[in-house]
């Protein structure tokens, strides 16, 4: 499985949770962190496990 | 009242270049500044330490290796009267010096936009899928840190060891305040799912010279690049950068309000902690606020406490002098943000940093049903500080109206070009986007131009309330160039 099939396959499963948990709860709070989250997943890095792997900066000041 | 503060920001930025691991640091910072799309500001740093003394070198990088000092000679004046060089392997951005910390805010704000046109510029020329990210953040989560400094200009009366005594328990317990947020802790610190500040891991001294090691809360560099009988450069190394324009503004501001209230002698007997360095991490590691530290006379008090003890002098000294309306908001915020912590994170959600972010991933922790130690939390942690507005997460909370703002787009835009009118920048500023063939080399105290004589012409302003706009715009005006700008100074300093 590709990397980025595993992540849309992990969103999937996600969204389920999603639609019934905060929305339970009630309200237009909930509606637009979901909307929220939705759209941060769009722009976040590809491979989080691979790009904070990769994340070494050297020491500076 | 004390002469309130020249300050500013110096941020070095993580860099890091997408499907690209082995990509050289150093060179993709050089590449960074060498792509700052005003090519006129390209003019030379000058080191020449024609005025003796430690104050002429400029940021020389004193301790670095011999392949970073290389780099470390890649460096732009900005029209704006700032400065975009390279540090270390980081690209880094000094803000000029402003008057007041809105001002300040608001430069520190332009050098996210001046580093993330440079990057989007360096990025052009990379392969296919690979692309320049910068960050504003100061920890890799792997043990390595690099700064976000602060500096406050203070008058060489006050004695040190009274900014030390005063400022010390101020510094710690600001950290509520002030703390960008991480996920987990590093150098060996305990283990915490999460913490309030980026740096605390990294302080092991009260007081010192060092910055990249054993760094101490309270930094004794001494370069006033200012005349040094007069002033002093206090060089706060003990703080996060930070994203939001009001966490910014009541960090620089409490900070200044104190220096000032220091140099009055308004605070009294300073409050002091039996174990500043263990207290450092005792902060920063508790999302409640509700630990506490031990001070010298015997109590306990949390950070929280502390800081209505400060905010509270600082309430009656504000009201006692004639100060500058800015520091009023100062206070404002400052208080507002008090008020609202023990509501719980989300109460501040919208103008700290570290509970933005905490939000942010309390939302994925809870959706997607995420352990602490999901890699996918460390990368909403990296990627709150992407600077880049399209990706980074702060900027789309701020898109989502989640974050206060102090200043527009355009305001922010038009700090990235033009210099604050209340310094000696406006006079640098002024000068590089007035005389671009005739200014040679510039430093934060002087500057060369190149007026066709046999020999160059340096111009000291070793005082940074001069060439201010309403000092010397009038000169410039009547000075088409930069031969007729030299004769109407009269050999005089500014």
């Amino acid at each position: 499985m590709t990397e980025r099939e595993q992540r849309s396959r992990a969103r999937d499963t996600a969204d389920e949770t999603v639609h019934d948990a905060p929305r339970a709860r009630g309200g237009d709070v909930a509606g637009k962190i979901d909307d929220l989250l939705d759209e941060i997943d769009s722009v976040l890095e590809e491979n989080a496990e691979e790009f904070v792997k990769n994340y070494v900066q050297k020491g500076g000041e | 009242m004390a002469t309130p503060h020249v300050l500013g920001t110096e941020v070095e930025y993580g860099i890091t270049i997408t499907n690209d691991p082995g990509f050289n640091p150093v060179l993709a910072s050089a590449a960074v500044v060498n792509a700052h799309a005003e090519g006129a500001d390209r003019i030379t740093w000058s080191y020449d330490a024609e005025s003796p003394g430690s104050d002429a070198r400029g940021f020389v990088v004193t301790q670095a290796t011999v392949d970073e000092t290389d780099s470390g000679l890649v460096n732009a004046v900005l029209h704006n009267g700032a400065r975009l060089y390279v540090d270390h392997a980081h690209p880094e951005y000094s803000t000029p010096e402003c008057g007041d910390p809105l001002e300040a805010t608001l430069h520190d704000k332009a050098g996210e936009l001046v580093m993330h046109r440079a990057a989007t510029h360096a990025s052009a020329s990379l392969k296919g899928t690979q692309r320049m990210v910068l960050h504003k953040n100061n920890s890799d989560g792997k043990g390595n840190s690099y700064g976000a400094h602060e500096n406050y200009l203070v008058p060489r009366s006050v004695p040190f060891g009274e900014i030390v005594q005063h400022m010390t328990a101020f510094l710690v317990s600001r950290q509520i305040v002030t703390g960008s947020g991480k996920v987990g802790s590093e150098h060996g610190r305990p283990e915490v799912p999460y913490q309030l500040t980026q740096r605390a891991d990294f302080f092991e001294e009260e007081v010192g010279l060092e910055t990249t090691l054993k760094r101490p809360i309270i930094n004794t560099r001494d370069e006033p690049h200012a005349d040094p009988a007069k002033y002093r450069r206090l060089h706060v190394i003990f703080g996060d950068a930070t994203m939001s324009e009001v966490q910014t503004f009541i960090k620089l501001g409490s900070t200044s309000l104190m220096l000032l209230a220091v140099a009055d002698g308004a605070l009294g007997a300073p409050t002091r902690l039996s174990h500043p360095v263990d207290a450092v991490t005792a902060v920063s590691h508790d999302v409640t606020l509700h630990r506490t530290v031990d001070l010298l006379d015997g109590s306990r008090a949390t950070a929280l406490d502390l800081q209505w003890r400060y905010l509270t002098l600082l309430e009656t000294y504000v009201a006692s002098g004639d100060v500058p309306p800015v520091y009023k908001q100062v206070l404002t915020e400052w208080r507002g943000v008090l008020e609202d912590l023990p509501k719980g994170h989300a109460a501040v959600s919208d103008r700290l940093d570290w509970a933005a972010k905490l939000s942010l991933i309390e939302a994925y922790r809870t959706r997607d049903h995420l352990d602490w130690k999901h890699p996918k939390l460390r990368l909403l942690d990296l990627q709150y500080h992407a600077i880049d507005p399209a990706r980074g997460l702060y900027h789309r909370l701020l898109a989502a109206g989640s974050m206060r703002r102090l200043f527009t787009d355009e305001e922010v835009a038009e700090a990235a070009i033009l210099p604050p009118p209340s310094t000696r920048a406006w006079f640098r500023g002024e000068c590089l986007r007035r005389y671009p063939d005739a200014v040679v080399a510039a430093n934060w105290d002087s500057l060369v131009f190149d007026i066709g004589q046999p020999s160059l012409v340096r111009v000291p302003m070793m005082e940074p309330l001069r060439g201010t706009r309403a000092l010397v715009e009038e000169l410039l005006t009547a000075s088409p160039d930069a031969a007729a700008l030299i004769n109407n100074l009269g050999g005089h300093d500014d």
